[in-house]
């Protein structure tokens, strides 16, 4: 007896279902948003590359992202590869293109970066390197930089966009999820503050790990996050599930996330919780 | 033993009635099982049983994915597949072994966390994210059998401790043979070429450093049991004599090699 099929416990599929938003805006064409149908030219959406009518972020690589929200960046582990653990057929010739493509090693630019002044470690995955998928490099590169940041006692930022685990790597993948949550935790134990941004899509076992751990947890306006795939929910549940089920704002309505910030506000936003969490650390009781 | 097997022989072993059961282990490995239900937060999840019980005389924290036996059972637990309300459950039996000192034993066949829209509207990321980083730190030991199917996240929020141990018929997956078949090859039949390439099995995942052993398992049950037992008798033994301190930073390290 079969209650849901096993063939479609993947979380990646829910990403390649929604093809037009892995659609990057084209130069000198329209584009419509992905989410409210907005008919955008694309010199319209701008530095930030947000819809102007419902202000969702469209799918932007990790570099990008840098241009709007740091003062100053000093990238770390860029040299890491992955040892392809499962000598995996086909896998390399994937990771060559995702580096070309990305400009990164991996799924994940890290360093440390000054934000309107505030010094912090700073994390962003990129979905267009397959699918910003949980590699072994993802994860060490993030595990390097919290233990950084634990030992220079600062506070750690981390951009999630992600289809899940890397399947090319198997267990190496799972693994991943454990050592990058030892590393928050031991963060955290310092009492240092830990800020996950949640952009679209936030899946599988990004979601089921560091991304849900975050002191405070912020989204981009109709970020998909969630754990299973809609077709995988579909066919579990013998039923349509609202398109809306798994949009940032639903989340935030069903207690998982604290804030929803747009694009253009966050460099600001951070800046200030950053300012607020000054000092890094416990606050001591004695002052 | 599993050597003369292939990994699509081990998958169906791993999914078979014939696999040795949830109330089975219970019934067996411990005396004086007193059953713990909720999460005190929403509900209790039918597809983790979790309590107290004794093992050979000394106290400890049992949890477990159960699939169950009659149909009505299998609907109400989701074949084995927890909730969030499960992973809370687990959490706050987790917390209350270590608030006594008792060490913390998880059973896990699951093809994986439920996929259902309630289980994502109540935070099935979420509930697997705090386990993976407060279970992951609880100060008592924390040992995990698989002894049939270990599916994604799902199953690794129960395997986050310090020691994992797999019956010779059972797998270990980022996700099922199917799943992996359909999205590499685009057919799902190819399940059984996908579990080749997978390296799923116990000894594969040996060889990787996933797991500290494998369980010899047999069609009779008592001697799986036992072999189980001894398992468990020798590595709390272990794990029991350890500083806490040594306890937690080789936990770190288990996980930081990968
Ligand atoms: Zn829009």
């Amino acid at each position: 007896m079969k209650l849901f099929e096993e063939a479609n416990t993947l979380q990646n599929k829910q990403v390649k279902a929604n093809k037009a938003a892995e659609q990057k805006v084209p130069a000198g064409l329209w584009i419509a948003c992905p989410k409210c149908g907005y008919e955008i030219f694309h010199e319209d959406v701008g530095l930030f590359h947000e819809c102007p009518q419902c202000f969702y972020g469209f799918r932007i690589k990790a570099r990008e992202r840098l241009t709007w929200l740091v003062d100053s960046f000093e990238e770390l582990d860029s040299q890491l590869d992955t040892d392809d653990p499962l000598n995996f057929p086909g896998y390399q010739t994937k990771l060559t293109a995702a580096k070309q493509k990305t400009e990164l090693n991996d799924s994940i630019l890290t360093g440390i970066a000054t934000i309107s002044g505030q010094k912090c470690a700073l994390a962003i995955m990129d979905p267009y390197f397959i699918m910003g998928s949980l590699g072994k490099i993802t994860g060490e590169k993030l595990t390097r930089l919290f233990e950084k940041a634990t030992k220079l006692s600062l506070p750690v930022i981390v951009f999630t966009a992600s289809g899940g685990a890397r399947m090319q790597e198997g267990i190496n993948s799972l693994m991943q999820m454990v050592k990058v949550s030892n590393a928050v935790a031991a963060h955290s134990a310092k009492g240092l503050l830990y800020i996950s941004v949640l952009t679209d899509p936030t899946t599988g076992g990004v979601t089921a790990s560091f991304a849900m751990q975050g002191d405070l947890i912020l989204a981009e306006p109709h970020a998909m996050i969630g754990f299973a795939g809609k077709r995988v929910i579909e066919q579990t549940i013998h039923q349509k599930i609202p398109d809306d089920l798994q949009s940032a704002e639903t989340v935030l309505k069903n207690g998982f996330v604290d804030a929803i910030v747009k694009r253009h506000e966050q460099k600001k936003y951070l800046a200030r919780l950053l300012k607020f969490h000054q000092g890094g650390g416990k606050t001591d009781v004695t002052e | 033993m599993s050597q003369n097997k292939t990994a699509a022989q081990i998958v169906a072993a791993a999914r078979s009635e014939q696999k040795i059961t949830t109330p089975e282990l219970i019934t067996n490995l411990f005396t004086d099982f007193f059953e713990l239900h909720g999460d005190r937060v929403s509900a209790d999840d039918a597809a983790i049983v979790g309590g107290l019980a004794y093992f050979e005389g000394r106290q400890v924290t049992v949890v477990a994915t159960d699939k169950g036996k009659t149909p009505k059972q299998r609907v109400a637990k989701h074949f084995g597949s927890p909730e969030p309300a499960g992973y809370r459950k687990v959490l706050r039996l987790a917390k209350q072994a270590e608030k006594f000192g008792r060490p913390l034993l998880a059973f896990v066949n699951t093809a994986g966390a439920y996929p259902g829209r309630t289980a994502e509207e109540r935070g099935q990321g979420e509930a697997i994210a705090r386990c993976l980083l407060e279970l992951g730190q609880i100060k008592v030991p924390f040992i995990t059998i698989i002894f049939g199917e270990a599916g994604s996240g799902g199953a690794l929020a129960m395997a986050c401790g310090d020691r994992v141990y797999m019956l010779e018929n059972s797998m270990y997956t980022v996700l099922s043979p199917e799943g992996f078949a359909s999205i590499l090859w685009k057919d799902s039949k190819r399940a059984d070429e996908a579990a080749e390439v997978m390296q799923l099995t116990p000894t594969a995942l040996l060889k990787q450093g996933a797991i500290e052993g494998v369980i010899a398992e047999d069609a009779d049950h008592t001697k799986t049991l036992a072999a189980i037992r001894a398992v468990l008798r020798r590595e709390l033994a272990n794990l029991e004599n350890e500083p806490l301190a040594e306890l937690m930073a080789k936990r770190y390290e288990r996980f930081r090699k990968f």
